[in-house]
């Protein structure tokens, strides 16, 4: 074992060292549980209840997974160019500027299937125009993607709070937040889908947004396996200097990538928006784009692992608010302990458990690490 | 006199301001000049702050809850080196999972702990650290000019934020003068020739990181138990991300370190003070702007107009021994 990080077969790799490592991050999470005084087990399955219960339980989870799913795959993308974009937070909240834009001048005129199409061009291009700056100066200047996504977030929240407390906000209203939208912004929900298998809903804001986020998930995995400038980005983001040998323009290939990325955060913000709560409100946006993070590291940056990961935290945002309703020790606030050590687990620690599985795969069958012959044999 | 006391006034709370960010900026400092980012800042601050509030208000000892605050802080940065270091982790996910498990468990430890809505309980006096009046400071303080200077602007202040600015030469002499300095400075720009010399490089490293858990938690402890009475939650409010940027401001160095934190300081200080009252020339300027500068401003730096932010070179880069 000479390479630390030998080859696995690829369901162990894909499957069982994430599912690993989220057991691990949730038997930690299980600790606090125990501290803060409460039954783990007991509060794991008020969780899955909450969620999976019952008909509205599902159609919220799957309303807080739409808004994942968009943020998981903007980390993705740009992950994929190895760029962290930690600004998909930022990027979202100032979508939401575009939103407001579409929404205010067209709600009483258009019907919702034109100021839809409008809105996610809008908060696309908002987004990507946000994660543009950072992108050129990381292109052109070298300047740390990281920290000015950090700081474009910052930039980005005092915007939205002048503008939501002061331009933005009507004149009669006290409230930092827009008008609400008419009817010509609202987009239908999706419940009746649910209420399809025998499910009652009373009111969620499930909504068509959730097909779009499929459909952007199947995009990027189109984009990013199936064409060229998704071969190109994966090339930069394994080896920026292969990339360049090969002829790719570095400028190009990040700009690209962090505008995808950036419009993809940007049409979260349709969910919570035009989905929900039918107004632009100070931190609309609350976390989410950092949710993306660990949701993109749990799927392992594929489509197919984001939705899912985008699903779980669906579960325990939706199964988390039904925990603080039964457990008052426990608040939403676990779930923030719990999104931290998916991150730490799946993302910071995701090779700590890889040398005991590998050894394990090793002494079942040598062949399955790519090894040749078992060490010790040799004539 | 009217103006001169204004003055007065907004450079002493810039001093209250700037000292979470000296503290913090100097604990980057030590991290990232050994070649370790550190992007979990403000969540070693938060715990900290929690910890130190926490122990303070139960131990009924401002010294006592110091001391959690550091080892807290300390073990958080800890786990930042166990992944980053040991196992080779990605050091901005590890920062970023810090400052999560640190924003959740302080408020859910809080609440089960103290039934206040992730409160700590209201220091008294005793658990939180006084004000010192340097001597001679009442004797003086009529003097026009010195007096108000001495007596309000240098006096006054509690034991943290004398330790803060006493930090800024003690680190530039670790970093510069001591043989530990030269070799976290070595760490941080070629971690091979390190090793070649026969040092251990993540035994360094993590050596780095307690410094950074220290400065974090004293930091912390200044916010909970000398600017505020008590923890509140996510009471740090992205602090630990404006210390990041001043350390970038700063181009890693302690003294620009301090200088930079004062600036960062002045601009949240100037903005409490004119909330709403207008400038002569520029008129009105939105508290919001005011407090979006310090970004613009290391945006602006990093983007190259002012000078050039350049880090150590293995910053970020998890260290192999071989291959």
């Amino acid at each position: 074992m000479s390479t630390p990080y030998a080859k696995l077969p690829a369901w162990a790799d894909y499957g069982l060292i994430p599912l690993i490592n989220l057991f691990v991050a949730f038997v930690v999470a299980g600790f606090v549980v125990l501290l803060v005084g409460e039954n783990p087990l007991r509060a794991a399955v008020i969780l899955v209840e909450g969620a999976f219960g019952k008909g509205t339980g599902i159609a919220f989870t799957l309303f807080y997974a739409t808004t994942f799913i968009f943020t998981g795959l903007s980390v993705a993308v740009a992950a994929h160019c190895g760029l962290f974009n930690i600004g998909t937070e930022g990027q979202a909240y100032i979508a939401g500027l575009g939103i407001a834009i579409v929404c205010l001048s067209f709600d009483s005129t258009l019907p919702w299937w034109l100021t839809f199409p409008l809105a996610i061009i809008a908060a696309a291009a908002v987004g990507a125009l946000w994660a543009l700056i950072p992108a050129y100066l990381q292109a052109k200047r070298g300047s740390h993607i990281v920290i000015t996504t950090i700081m474009f977030n910052f930039i980005a929240a005092s915007i939205m709070v002048y503008l939501l407390v002061g331009p933005l906000k009507p004149a009669a209203s006290q409230a930092p937040q827009t008008r609400n939208f008419l009817a010509g912004a609202e987009l239908p929900k999706l419940n009746w889908i649910i209420e399809l298998f025998g499910a009652k809903i009373r009111s969620a804001p499930l909504n068509v947004t959730f097909l779009l986020a499929l459909v952007m998930a199947f995009l990027v995995w189109l984009l990013i396996w199936r064409t060229k400038l998704g071969y190109e980005m994966r090339t930069y983001g394994h080896s920026p200097k292969a990339a360049r040998y090969a002829g790719i323009s570095e400028t190009r290939i990040i700009i690209t990538a962090m505008m995808i990325s950036g419009a993809l955060a940007g049409m979260m913000a349709l969910n919570p928006v035009m989905g929900d709560q039918h107004n632009v409100a100070i931190d609309f946006v609350s976390g989410a784009g950092f949710v993306g993070i660990a949701v993109a590291l749990m799927g392992r940056l594929h489509p197919f692992g984001i939705v899912l990961a985008a699903v779980l935290f669906g579960m325990l945002y939706q199964g988390g608010a039904e925990l603080a309703f039964e457990m008052p020790a426990i608040s939403r606030d676990m779930i923030v302990i719990i999104q931290g050590l998916v991150i730490l687990f799946a993302g910071a620690l995701e090779h700590m458990f890889r040398p005991y599985i590998q050894a394990l795969f090793a002494s079942f069958s040598p062949r399955s690490v790519g090894m040749e012959a078992v060490k010790g044999k040799g004539a | 006199m009217d103006v001169f006391n204004a003055i007065i006034q907004t450079l002493d709370s810039t001093i209250r301001l700037s000292v979470p960010l000296l503290l913090a900026c100097l604990a980057g400092l030590y991290s990232e000049r050994a070649g370790i980012f550190d992007i979990g800042l403000e969540g070693k601050m938060l715990v900290g702050a929690f910890a130190g509030a926490a122990a303070a208000s139960v131990f009924h000892s401002a010294f006592l809850g110091l001391g959690m605050a550091v080892v807290i802080s300390v073990a958080f940065a800890m786990i930042h080196g166990f992944a980053s270091i040991t196992h080779r982790g990605n050091q901005i996910v590890s920062g970023v999972a810090i400052n999560f498990i640190a924003a959740g468990s302080t408020i859910i430890l809080g609440q089960a702990w103290f039934q206040q809505g992730g409160r700590t309980p209201a220091l008294q006096p005793g658990e939180r650290f006084e004000a010192i009046t340097l001597p001679g400071a009442e004797a003086i303080r009529d003097v026009p000019i010195i007096g108000p200077i001495y007596a309000e602007l240098l006096s006054g202040h509690s034991i943290l934020v004398y330790l803060a600015f006493l930090m800024v030469p003690f680190t530039w002499w670790v970093l510069f003068r001591t043989r530990f300095g030269l070799r976290l400075r070595a760490v941080g720009e070629n971690p091979a020739a390190v090793d070649t010399a026969g040092i251990s490089v993540a035994w360094l490293r993590y050596r780095a990181l307690i410094c950074t858990g220290i400065l974090t938690g004293i930091a912390g402890a200044y916010l909970s138990m000398v600017q505020n009475g008590g923890f509140v939650k996510d009471m740090t409010a992205g602090k630990g991300y404006i210390a990041l940027a001043a350390l970038i401001f700063a181009k890693w160095k302690p003294v620009n370190a301090m200088f930079a934190c004062l600036l960062f300081g002045f601009l949240d200080a100037a903005s409490i003070r004119l909330q709403g009252s207008p400038l002569p020339i520029i008129g009105k300027v939105p508290a919001q702007f005011m407090q979006a500068l310090p970004y613009i401003l290391t945006v602006i730096l990093l983007a190259g107009f002012i000078g050039k932010a350049i880090p150590p070179r293995a910053g970020g880069v998890p260290y192999v021994k071989e291959r």
